[in-house]
């Protein structure tokens, strides 16, 4: 379905984005399995828009469940096109069309102990296969749901978006349809998919990868090309269309935009 | 012990092919084994290889040749259980097979990685233990596709023996090498690779210790 015409924004890089082909072929939502292909194949039919349900919880007045349409109600979708940078060193560039998650936080109207924002991916065996298998020990599967958090002011930045569509579509399935988050500055795993929880608290939330590999995936995960994976380098990256890989910038090139946000930060130990 | 002889309803295929049906196996090995490089290079041309091309590049030459590097290692094995000894006489092929997909591997990783940059490759390749391990899976590999000419069997003699047991420490690089970048909870083609290597190299063993019973 297309959304019509979005308002442009001034935080959109004119670099060209991916073609719509490329940003919907490959995908790492692990829950319809771990190929790259996998969500293409089996999200489209399983995860639906409608009808889809938001929770607002925790420390904040506005909570409650919300129908996607009455979530959405008196927000201004626009188009962003960002930059994505996957911890697996692969980039794209996607149009996203989608709504300041400041303005949804606002809205919820979080209390003064609200220092940190969680997310939850949906959690339906029906809908996400990858979700019904189980494993022992270390061949045990990722505890869903999926769940990642930010620091209350990395949400409240106007980088960060609630995303409900791409290329002036609804979002596809495999892309974490109906509303997903985006994060330009942080590793591609911190955008949650499938958003059907948001939650304020006080503590630092646990996120899905950080648990599942503490030293190797941290809280921030914010894309730093001097602080390596400790299995490769994230120097480098290679975007997606193109052979040979090029410099990774730091907070992938939104350092002006966010740098401030971890001033006196020893951005190694909080990788 | 079953010293080779051949299980039942192995007999036809124990049975030492002609010359030129030898021949004919070795083409068609060779047909066989170079479908997937020949897949790669159509797809590569034509634009088929995902919107992903080098790390399709990359896994598939990367999982080619810990498949015929297995295959090599299938041999012995399957020439006691058959009694088919003809097939050792394919092995040289298989193996070389091995090397050239884990040469192309390293070639994708070479060029595409680093642009063939000497400096930022041998750094990467000293940082990244995994990368570190596969390249010395390689680089045992090396002298061994060097020395497969007949030429050198009969020059090393003995030793040519001795310095082919590298194939063993080399397959087990190379499976730890895939082991060493496997995200979350994709262990199942690993741990098949696992599973057969510790089959190959502990019937090896077994054996080894038969001969030495009845030897010593």
């Amino acid at each position: 379905e297309p959304l019509g015409e979005l308002p442009a924004s001034e935080f959109s890089t004119d670099t060209p984005a991916n073609t719509y082909e490329e940003i919907t072929t490959y995908n790492n939502f692990y829950e319809f399995g771990s190929g790259k292909e996998d969500p293409m194949r089996l999200a489209p039919g399983r995860l639906e828009h409608r009808p889809w349900t938001v929770t607002v919880s925790g420390e904040a007045e506005n909570t409650g469940e919300f129908g996607f349409d009455d979530f959405m109600r008196g927000l201004t979708v626009e188009e962003r096109i960002y930059r994505l940078r996957c911890v697996e060193a692969w980039s794209m560039v996607i149009p996203w069309a989608g709504v300041p998650l400041a303005e949804v936080i606002r809205r919820a109207r979080p209390t003064s102990r609200a220092k940190y924002v969680k997310f939850y991916t949906g959690y339906d065996p029906q809908v996400f296969p990858a979700q019904a298998a189980r494993g022992m020990g270390f061949l045990a599967s990722i505890d869903w749901p999926y769940t990642e958090g930010l620091r209350m002011d990395e949400a409240m930045n106007p980088l960060t978006l609630l995303a409900t569509g791409l290329y002036g579509k609804e979002m596809p399935s495999q892309n974490g349809a109906p509303i997903r988050l985006v994060v330009p500055w942080k590793y591609g795993f911190k955008s949650i998919k499938s958003v059907v929880r948001i939650h304020f608290q006080e503590t630092e939330p646990e996120a899905t990868w950080n648990q599942l590999a503490p030293h190797e995936y941290g809280f921030y995960a914010n894309v730093n090309p001097n602080v390596d994976h400790p299995r490769w380098s994230q120097a480098r990256e290679r975007r997606i269309g193109e052979f040979f890989k090029q410099d990774t910038l730091m907070f992938n090139g939104y350092q002006e935009e966010v740098a401030h946000l971890y001033a006196g930060m020893d951005l190694s130990k909080h990788y | 012990m079953r010293g080779g002889q051949p299980v039942m309803g192995a007999a036809t295929l124990a049975r030492t092919p002609s010359p030129a049906g030898l021949r004919a196996l070795r083409v068609g090995l060779f047909a066989v084994a170079g479908l997937p490089a020949m897949m790669l290079a159509v797809g590569l041309v034509q634009g088929e290889l995902g919107v992903n091309p080098v790390e399709t590049l990359l896994d598939t030459t990367g999982i080619w040749a810990l498949r015929f590097l297995l295959a090599t290692l299938a041999v012995t094995p399957i020439r006691w259980l058959t009694g088919a000894v003809w097939v050792v006489r394919l092995r040289r092929q298989v193996g070389l097979w091995a090397f050239f997909y884990a040469s192309c591997h390293f070639a994708v990783f070479a060029v595409f990685d680093h642009g063939l940059a000497l400096a930022p490759m041998i750094e990467d390749i000293a940082k990244r233990p995994f990368i570190l391990v596969g390249m010395s899976g390689l680089l045992l590999m090396l002298p061994l596709a060097l020395t497969s000419t007949r030429g050198w069997i009969r020059r090393l003699g003995k030793r040519w023996r001795q310095l082919h047991w590298l194939v063993y420490p080399g397959a087990v690089l190379g499976l730890v090498h895939f082991f060493w970048l496997i995200r979350a909870n994709r262990w199942t083609e690993p741990l098949i690779y696992a599973a057969l290597l510790a089959v190959f190299l502990g019937w090896r063993a077994w054996r080894r210790r038969g001969v030495a019973l009845r030897d010593g």
